[in-house]
């Protein structure tokens, strides 16, 4: 295990920065998962971490040593590939074994960390299989055994559960958090999807255009974001934003030099009492089982609600929604920096 | 609208049926013309001298005489081995060399790619019979002129293979070489025990493209060799036919004979070449 170490780290591809500069310390054992939407950097910082892209400025540090100039193998790092990048030809034995190809451990020893990884992941019965035999769950476990056996510094995924349908994905997603809580072993993990993030992460790094705009717990992303970008990007359905000004007495809609901010979940249809109202015409309904989200049409804009009981409101009635003092989330117009709640 | 028939209307069906006996009977035609030569050249092989202008494709007295005849002469023995032997070593030169320099072209990018892939593919459009005039000077300034080395040089890394191997392993996923790159793996540990199992295929296929035509070879041999204990089969089967004013049964066994191990690679192997000209096609 160890710590990972970003300082002022740089990725140029030509004339285009892809990564500006980023700093970050991640600690021994720590869960830290990249987000961002596509293009952010995100992956090509793994990448670096892995020792796959070159670092073309700052100081990247595995433990207490510079890794910059190091080949991947010399940074004992195992990585989790978004196609999983287990080898068509050899069995599920032998691709975990892979991990294991340059080790020099003994046959008995190899042997004993598959058959272990095997037992961890629920693979033992499926050890002699290829993996055209193996479903994509399994086949992802089989990538997570190979990076296990190494006993790696440190685990990297890449996007590792997004060839996989939503149930699949919420299940991996337990076992990977699972894994890590049985490993202890530190652990970078890319994704785009917030729910991921949110679920598995001990810190998130929000990341937008080569920079990092966040990093921290998932509540403290989720109750005191950095900016606009970052309220809209953690949580789902996104934050809505209307403009507003400041009043004596809190905050109300308007031409005004802020941005209110509510998340759907906190403007709940049917109530009229509350720090924020908002009456409008109900263009579309999405119910999801225990509640409803219900998108209104409102002078300054659209927004989401939702309906906490089982009536779904009809389409095109008029609706009046509210959020409860302190739900609001108040930025600045013209930087979309956070101001704080109200 | 269409003036096409309807797809259930008798018009459609007479239309598609006599398609269809068209494609048939122009196959069965094709088909006719490439097998009869090998027909009557096994027919022949069981002919005695006198039956050979017997066209019938059963010969009225089969006999074995000229397969015992042909494997008793020595020479042909050695013209076989020689042939296998020549055919062997560039066959695992090719695969060896080729997907080596196709791998690195596909998978790394380095100044001068483009250009060095483009020499390399430009080499398909000169004929053999161009080249044969410089690899004849380089082999007689090099001394390997009537030498194996000299038979097979030529061939031992060919254009065809690399491009071939190359549209292959463009085919082969990054992140199997990276996951082996992660795991420690040296850049030939992963061509070797990661990217060449991927294009099993396209390797089988290049195998037998290559041992067919070395072992098929005849212009550069016979001009490469003088002495008849370095002539490759169809060479010496050439010689063979000079020599016995030609004895049409003997050289149709030996031909006979010289089929052989090629039908055995191309029914073994076959489906790998369908797919490997297939792959090749689409995605050059």
């Amino acid at each position: 295990m160890a710590t990972i170490e970003l300082q002022k780290l740089v990725k140029r591809y030509g004339k285009v920065e892809a990564v500006k500069g980023i700093d970050l310390q991640i600690a021994d054992g720590e869960f830290v998962v990249f987000v961002g939407p596509s293009g952010c950097g995100k992956s090509t910082t793994l990448r670096m971490i892995a020792g796959l892209e070159e670092i073309s400025g700052g100081t990247l540090k595995i433990g207490p040593d510079v890794v910059n100039e190091r080949e991947p193998k010399q940074r004992n790092i195992a990585m989790v590939f978004q196609n999983y990048a287990i080898y068509p030809h050899l069995t599920v034995r032998q691709n975990i074994g892979f991990g294991l190809y340059t080790s020099k451990l003994s046959k008995e020893e190899k042997d004993k960390r598959i058959e272990e990884a095997g037992k961890i992941l629920g693979l033992t019965a499926l050890l002699d299989r290829r993996p055209a035999a193996l479903s994509g769950g399994q086949r992802q476990r089989v990538a997570i055994g190979r990076a296990m056996v190494r006993d790696p510094s440190a685990f990297l995924f890449d996007e590792p559960l997004s060839n996989l349908d939503a149930q699949l994905r919420s299940q991996m997603r337990i076992e990977i958090k699972r894994l890590h809580q049985r490993l202890k072993t530190t652990t970078v993990y890319v994704t785009h999807d917030q729910i991921e993030a949110m679920t598995m992460a001990d810190r998130i790094v929000v990341m937008k255009d080569g920079h990092i705009l966040q990093v921290g717990t998932p509540s403290e992303l989720y109750e005191s974001p950095v900016d606009v970008f970052t309220a809209r990007f953690i949580g789902s359905p996104s934050m809505n934003l209307v403009p507003g000004k400041r009043t004596g007495a809190g905050v109300e809609m308007g031409a005004g030099d802020i941005l209110i901010g509510v998340r759907p979940h906190d403007l709940i249809a049917g109530a009229t009492e509350g720090g924020f109202a908002v009456t409008g015409t109900v263009t579309a309904v999405e119910p999801l089982g225990p509640e409803t989200l219900v998108h209104l049409d409102i002078p300054e804009g659209s927004v989401i609600a939702t309906a906490r009981d089982k009536t779904v409101p009809a389409v095109g009635s008029q609706l009046t929604c509210a959020a409860a003092p302190g739900s609001l989330y108040l930025f600045d117009t013209s930087t979309e920096k956070f101001l704080g709640r109200s | 609208m269409s003036d096409a028939a309807p797809v259930s209307s008798p018009l459609y069906k007479a239309n598609i049926r006599s398609g269809r006996i068209i494609i048939w009977t122009l196959l069965f035609i094709g088909g006719i013309m490439m097998i009869s030569p090998l027909a009557f050249m096994f027919a022949t092989s069981f002919k005695t001298a006198d039956q050979v202008y017997d066209l019938r494709l059963i010969p009225a007295a089969p006999t074995l005489s000229n397969y015992i005849a042909v494997l008793a002469d020595g020479r042909f023995m050695r013209w076989f081995f020689n042939s296998m032997l020549v055919a062997t070593i560039v066959t695992v030169s090719n695969c060896f060399f080729d997907s080596l320099v196709g791998y690195t072209l596909a998978k790394f990018d380095f100044r001068g790619r483009q250009f060095v892939f483009i020499a390399i593919l430009s080499t398909l459009m000169i004929p053999t019979e161009m080249l044969v005039i410089p690899w004849y000077l380089m082999s007689s300034q090099l001394g390997w002129l009537d030498s194996y080395w000299g038979i097979m040089f030529p061939g031992m890394m060919t254009a065809f293979g690399t491009f071939l191997m190359k549209q292959f392993f463009e085919g082969v996923p990054n992140d199997f070489l990276e996951a082996a790159r992660v795991d420690g793996l040296n850049e030939f540990q992963i061509w070797w025990k990661v990217a060449m199992p991927l294009v099993t295929p396209a390797l089988s296929a290049l195998a037998i493209f290559t041992f067919l035509g070395n072992w098929t070879a005849f212009f550069w041999p016979l001009i490469v060799t003088t002495s008849k204990e370095l002539y490759t089969l169809p060479v010496g089967l050439s010689s063979f036919a000079v020599e016995q004013q030609i004895q049409w049964e003997m050289i149709m066994t030996g031909a006979a004979i010289a089929t052989i191990p090629t039908l055995i690679v191309f029914i073994v192997l076959q489906r790998y070449i369908v797919r490997g000209v297939m792959l090749a096609g689409l995605k050059g």
